[in-house]
């Protein structure tokens, strides 16, 4: 069941006329990899290694034991509060073309059999922003995790604040960051996994409360961007700054995690901190 | 004009003309805008200063330390923007970096274990961004205060004073009741941020900053602020002696009330203010 998981011995790929859509150009070493083996392998390059990004429903699949996961407020719909000029037409858009409702999944399954709430920010939705509705989304996590007496374990990626929704975006960070608080004083574990990009609003809260906090490796990890800092200090920034090994350096991050090792270094973590563990791998009832 | 509510005579009524938000941005950023510096001095009897996070450094954009209001025992925290462009520049500009979040936290938790309520003072274009703000976590020393703060056992009055900038202001901005000047700002990004984003133009700067909804009025009506303090016509800087007046007795009308209500009240109410800040999403008609 795991083997897809392992990362897959590489073979050198044979040249041959393909139909376009079948082979993928890794956006760093620029390899072409036959689009199969890269979903095999997680949507990690073979070749260098690459971590291409995940929607949070790619997420969900490649993290959390098969037919596991059942989604909590699926319902959450965004509005445009604040009459934001083009917010509702760019709602719309994210809408259609994520098939979600918002830049965040929540709900509970499995990894390895241990028991979890989750939470999954969609960065293919306006950037995996938060607004209110994410923000109450994260709170709904930990509230839920209090409830069923089971660790939280968020996975991070996101350009920070939404914008759109000004002030009240804002205030999300200190919800979250509260609901956090209350499942530190339960007495609950939280894990939280950033990956590439994790800016902002979102590091600046929930994402950095994690009992443990690890990353995806080469992540761009940062509260404020890049091009920002370059900006406010006139100089270029050295090289692999704000990357997920910088921060481990730094001692800003407990480790750096291959996603093909996610799981099982979940698991493994899972085990020091209560989470109950289903026998058999069997979907969470709801 | 939208109503300022709850019996606060402010712009409308002082003001033939309102001024725009643009025009508040620059009044909030205005040279000689009373600085939270004036506000300590105007208000205690007595100030003592501490300094530093016993972790890395002192941070002269953060101001710390123990003073008494009116022969009560508190502490304080608020953000230091220099009167000229020397002190300034020796201060940041007001934008701390992670060492003065940690000291801020430091005073804070002094203050819980002492039973002295907390006032914040808010006036910052926001958290530094740069190398070695990076480096040492600012995003981890923000999330630290909001989840920090939203449980410390001792009462926290919040007055935002001059510039709340994002995630920088809100870093000692988490409290039990958020009281705003009439002329002060408060948002998620700066408008020419904001116009640099939207449109890649920051010189748009004056439409963003209607669209952000930043003015002590707009917060207000979102309810993310309590109550707003009205200011000489014109700004403060006309008449700093007035506004600190006003902030003066503000603060020894809400200490008095908060210094009645017993702690565990406190927390719950404080949770619950955060907490609700976008389940308006589950009105009717969404």
């Amino acid at each position: 069941m795991l083997n897809w998981l392992r990362r897959p011995k590489y073979a050198q790929v044979e040249r041959r006329e393909v139909p376009a859509g079948l082979w993928s150009k890794c956006p760093r070493c620029k390899a072409l990899v036959y689009r199969k083996e890269l979903e095999r392998n997680l949507k990690v390059c073979p070749k260098c290694g690459y971590h291409l990004r995940l929607s949070a429903r790619e997420r969900i699949a490649v993290t959390f034991d098969p037919g596991s996961f059942v989604e909590h407020a699926a319902d959450l719909d965004s509005r445009d509060i604040l009459g934001f000029v083009g917010y509702q037409e760019k709602l719309e858009e994210a809408k259609k073309r994520t098939g979600n409702r918002e830049a965040c999944i929540i709900g509970e399954g499995t990894i390895e059999g241990f028991r979890v709430v989750t939470a999954v920010l969609d960065f293919p939705f306006l950037g995996g922003s938060m607004g209110t509705v994410v923000g109450e989304k994260i709170a709904r996590a930990a509230e839920l995790a209090m409830s069923k007496g089971l660790p939280l374990v968020t996975f991070s990626a996101s350009g920070g604040a939404r914008m759109q929704e000004g002030i009240l975006s804002l205030m999300q960070l200190a919800k979250t960051s509260a609901a956090i608080g209350r499942l530190r004083d339960a007495g609950l574990a939280y894990i939280s996994v950033l990956c590439d990009p994790t800016t902002g609003g979102v590091t600046a809260s929930f994402a950095y409360l994690g009992d443990i906090v690890m990353a995806e490796p080469g992540a761009l990890i940062g509260f404020a961007g890049p091009r920002v800092i370059e900006q406010t200090i006139r100089q270029k920034l050295p090289e692999g700054f704000q990357t997920a090994e910088f921060l481990l350096k730094h001692g800003m991050l407990d480790m750096v995690v291959p996603r093909t090792e996610m799981r099982s270094t979940l698991a493994r973590l899972l085990r020091f901190f209560g989470a109950p563990r289903e026998t058999r791998q069997e979907a969470a009832v709801p | 004009m939208v109503q300022a509510g709850e019996g606060n005579n402010t712009v409308a009524e002082e003001l033939s003309v309102a001024p725009t938000p643009w025009e508040i941005v620059q009044i909030a950023r205005h040279p000689k805008r009373p600085r939270v510096m004036d506000f300590v001095e105007g208000l205690f009897g007595e100030f003592t200063e501490l300094h530093g996070d016993r972790l890395f450094g002192d941070d002269p954009a953060m101001l710390a330390g123990l003073a008494l209001f009116e022969e009560l025992p508190v502490a304080i925290v608020g953000h230091y923007k220099g009167k000229d462009t020397r002190e300034n520049i020796a201060r940041n500009f007001g934008m701390p970096h992670p060492e003065g979040y940690r000291k801020a936290l430091r005073v804070m938790k002094l203050a819980e274990r002492m039973r002295l309520p907390v006032i914040s003072f808010v006036d910052t274009p926001g958290a530094y961004p740069g190398i070695g703000a990076e480096e040492r976590g600012q995003a981890e020393a923000i999330a630290r205060n909001l989840e920090e703060m939203s449980r410390l056992r001792t009462p926290i009055l919040v007055v935002v004073v001059g510039e709340g900038g994002s995630g920088g202001a809100l870093a000692i901005g988490v409290g039990d009741v958020i009281l705003m000047c009439a002329y002060a700002i408060y948002s998620v990004i700066s408008p020419e941020g904001c116009a640099a984003i939207l449109w890649h133009d920051a010189s748009r700067a004056e439409e963003a900053a209607a669209a952000l909804k930043l003015t002590a009025e707009d917060l207000h009506r979102l309810g993310v602020v309590d109550e707003i303090l009205p200011e000489p016509p014109g700004g403060g800087h006309l008449d700093p002696e007035a506004l600190i007046s006003t902030v003066r007795d503000a603060v020894r009308r809400h200490l008095a009330l908060l210094r009645e209500r017993p702690i565990e009240e406190l927390l719950a109410a404080r949770y619950e203010k955060y907490r609700r800040i976008g389940q308006l999403l589950e009105a009717p008609g969404t």
